[in-house]
């Protein structure tokens, strides 16, 4: 999977949370919570989504590595399935 | 006794707990011993903001720490009473500057930063009254509050401010100064505001000149009904005493604690017990600005020597989820006691703290107009995991029955249900809700504050909550008011009529749902629920927002054409329908209108 489509897959899930996200206006570098409001719940459940989605599994640690786009694509593309 | 009890063996590290003996505290206790731990009754005075800095900084605690702030990221920062004295007495030198009177009211929209100390303390120095409010507040949920509370000052940042209001600045005619508190001054100050740090500097670091007394009233806290707005509940300067008399005895603060509370400042709790008690006990004041992450949690916990933890239900059960990932049981040797407040604690998160911790979870209860912890499992006490506990010292704590004309009747046998109450002469009671004094006096009766929640007693004493009497939805310890979610969707040109409830939520007790139907030439359908659900985020934000949106093709109404959202609920849960008198059911109601859904 390239970067384009998972960065499509990463914001669709976040739009499935949180549907006020404008996607167009999303800084990738910045943490989602700078951004948008969106709280512990919603992000769980981004978490959530993101790995039915994807058939993969995020260790509870590693959460933290997710609070951003560039941050879900650089996780994402070392542990997705190709 | 019940056999599902934690009984504690004595500590095997750190003071013994202040409160030892508890039916020997209740016996003896009064307020007004009580009150010589305070400062400012010598002279007839009480100001919340003395008890919590200035007389720490006037005497052998000056160079005691009183903040340490943990930045997001980069080094914390470290303040001591002394460096707190001089910021909020500088905070109070420029109210008096701009123009405001006591009793005017200063809101704070701030997350967990220096300056939100700073200007709580500092307002509550000139007399203002401090209103905080939540940041995660929709442009909506924020305006009502800011307009309802006739706010005078408001102290946010650039980022919060532009984001949600500033372009509702002219809904808000009464507001007259916005004060931002960023750190970088310089960086392009927004139209209408003023950078709080330059102010800040070239104020002067005088005591206030505004003198307050026991009654003025220091702190307006929203709170949400089940019908109309949501209520200002105030509290007076005479709340200090409770909230340090709970913070010692309920929360075992002593003055060499480090102390943590998770709440965020917007809330009752993150005010009373994020900022004032431990202050007055001239405890260490632990502040971390990120937002909950459970591995920062555990390593702040651990790195900065936490001695006593305060946090929250919602927040205990996401760091269960951790549990089994974390390498061992990780040491935390300087953890004491650990509370929790804001929505019943599951018995499971009890025990999973004692394995994960070495420690029960001691939980409590209290409410936005009760000022202070009412109800606690305590230090010296057995736990009963899943009670609220017992009554603080000084607090008398009851069951009621609601009868015609405003009559109550206690609940007196063991473990049948009846409304919580609290003795109406507890000194932290709220004083009023603002400009609503008829909705104030509804909550008392013969002597009596009743709080809305329903609770049994056991035979033993402790209390276990059980619900609430009205429809407010309790989610991650927030209430959230139905009415203000329904008006929310109502603005939506494709809903008719809304109603929401709580429904039932692993993580959080409770999430909101919503049942709308639609005006005609509406068509139910995926896109149109992505639509609500976001407009209702944009509007309320995301803690107030529905999580779920339904389609109906009818609400059920009263014959007044009132939602009868009680009934939303039982057929959302397949609960009893219970008394349908006055009830117009059209047999549409409970059917959906919603296409089938695909993940």
């Amino acid at each position: 999977m390239n970067e384009e489509e998972l960065s499509a897959i990463v914001v669709e899930t976040l739009r499935a949370v949180a549907p006020d996200v404008d996607a167009g206006r999303l800084d990738p570098e910045r943490s989602f919570r700078d951004q948008f409001d969106i709280d512990s719940v919603d992000f769980l459940n981004f978490v959530l989504k993101l790995e039915v989605r994807l058939d993969i599994k995020v260790p509870e640690l590693d959460y933290p590595k997710l609070s951003s786009l560039s941050g879900c694509l650089k996780f994402l593309q070392a542990h997705a399935a190709p | 006794m019940s056999q599902n009890l934690i009984v504690k063996p004595r500590p095997g590290h750190g003071p013994a707990p202040n409160l030892v003996d508890y039916q020997a505290a209740r016996t003896t206790f009064s307020w007004s011993r009580a009150a010589e731990g305070l400062d400012g009754r010598v002279a007839g005075r009480l100001n919340m903001a003395h008890e919590a800095v200035d007389r720490h900084a006037a005497g052998a605690r000056r160079d005691h720490l009183a903040l340490r702030w943990l930045p997001r990221a980069g080094e914390p920062q470290d303040y001591s009473y002394g460096q707190l004295q001089e910021l909020t007495d500088r905070f109070a030198t420029l109210l008096a500057e701009l123009g405001v009177a006591k009793g005017e009211v200063v809101a704070v929209l701030l997350g967990r930063v220096p300056a939100l100390y700073v200007a709580a303390l500092g307002t509550l120095k000139h007399g203002a009254v401090l209103c905080p409010l939540y940041a995660a507040f929709g442009p909506q949920p924020l305006c009502t509050r800011l307009s309802l509370g006739g706010a005078r000052v408001l102290v946010t940042n650039a980022a919060l401010y532009r984001r949600k209001l500033a372009d509702h600045r002219s809904r808000l005619p009464g507001l007259r100064h916005v004060l931002l508190a960023d750190e970088d001054d310089a960086a392009s100050p927004l139209p209408a505001t003023a950078a709080l740090w330059s102010l800040l500097r070239q104020a002067d670091p005088v005591p206030a000149q505004v003198t307050t007394g026991a009654e003025d009233i220091a702190l307006l806290h929203y709170t949400s009904g089940t019908t109309g707005m949501p209520k200002g509940a105030m509290h007076a300067h005479a709340a200090v005493l409770v909230q340090q008399v709970s913070a010692r005895l309920a929360l075992d603060i002593h003055p060499e604690d480090v102390f943590w509370c998770t709440a965020d400042p917007g809330w009752v709790t993150g005010t009373s017990y994020g900022i004032m008690a431990p202050l007055t006990l001239g405890a260490t004041l632990l502040c971390d600005e990120a937002e909950f992450e459970p591995v920062r949690w555990l390593s702040t916990l651990r790195g900065e020597r936490v001695n006593v933890w305060y946090t929250s239900p919602t927040a205990v059960r996401m760091m269960m989820r951790l549990a089994a990932e974390l390498p061992a049981r990780a040491p935390f040797p300087d953890l004491r006691f650990i509370a929790s407040v804001g929505e019943p604690l599951n018995p499971e998160a009890v025990h999973w703290s004692q394995k994960a911790f070495g420690l029960p979870i001691h939980d409590n209860w209290w409410q936005t107009e009760t000022g202070a912890i009412m109800i606690a499992n305590f230090a010296a006490l057995p736990i009963k995991p899943g009670s609220m506990g017992l009554p603080l010292p000084g607090v008398e704590a009851s069951l009621l029955r609601r009868g015609p004309h405003r009559s109550v009747t206690p609940v007196t046998q063991a473990d049948v249900e009846g409304e919580l109450a609290i003795r109406a002469s507890c000194p932290s009671l709220f004083r009023g809700y603002l400009g609503e004094p008829e909705r104030y006096a509804e909550c008392f009766a013969d002597g009596w504050y009743l709080t809305g929640d329903i609770a049994r007693r056991d035979a033993d004493g402790y209390f276990w909550f059980l619900g609430r009497a009205d429809d407010v939805i309790l989610s991650s310890g927030h209430l959230i008011g139905p009415f203000e979610v329904e008006s929310a969707l109502l603005e939506h040109p494709a809903v008719g009529e809304a109603g929401a409830i709580g429904v039932p939520d692993a993580l959080a007790t409770e999430r909101v749902k919503a049942f709308v139907t639609l005006k005609s030439g509406w068509q139910a359908g995926e896109a149109l629920r992505q639509e609500l659900l976001a407009h209702a985020r944009r509007r309320l934000g995301a803690v107030v927002a529905p999580k779920e949106v339904e389609f109906r093709v009818e609400l059920p109404k009263t014959r007044s054409g009132k939602i009868v959202r009680r009934l939303l609920k039982a057929w959302e849960l397949g609960l009893p329908e219970g008394d349908l008198s006055g009830v117009m059911v059209d047999p549409a109601a409970s059917l959906t209108e919603d296409p089938p859904r695909h993940e």
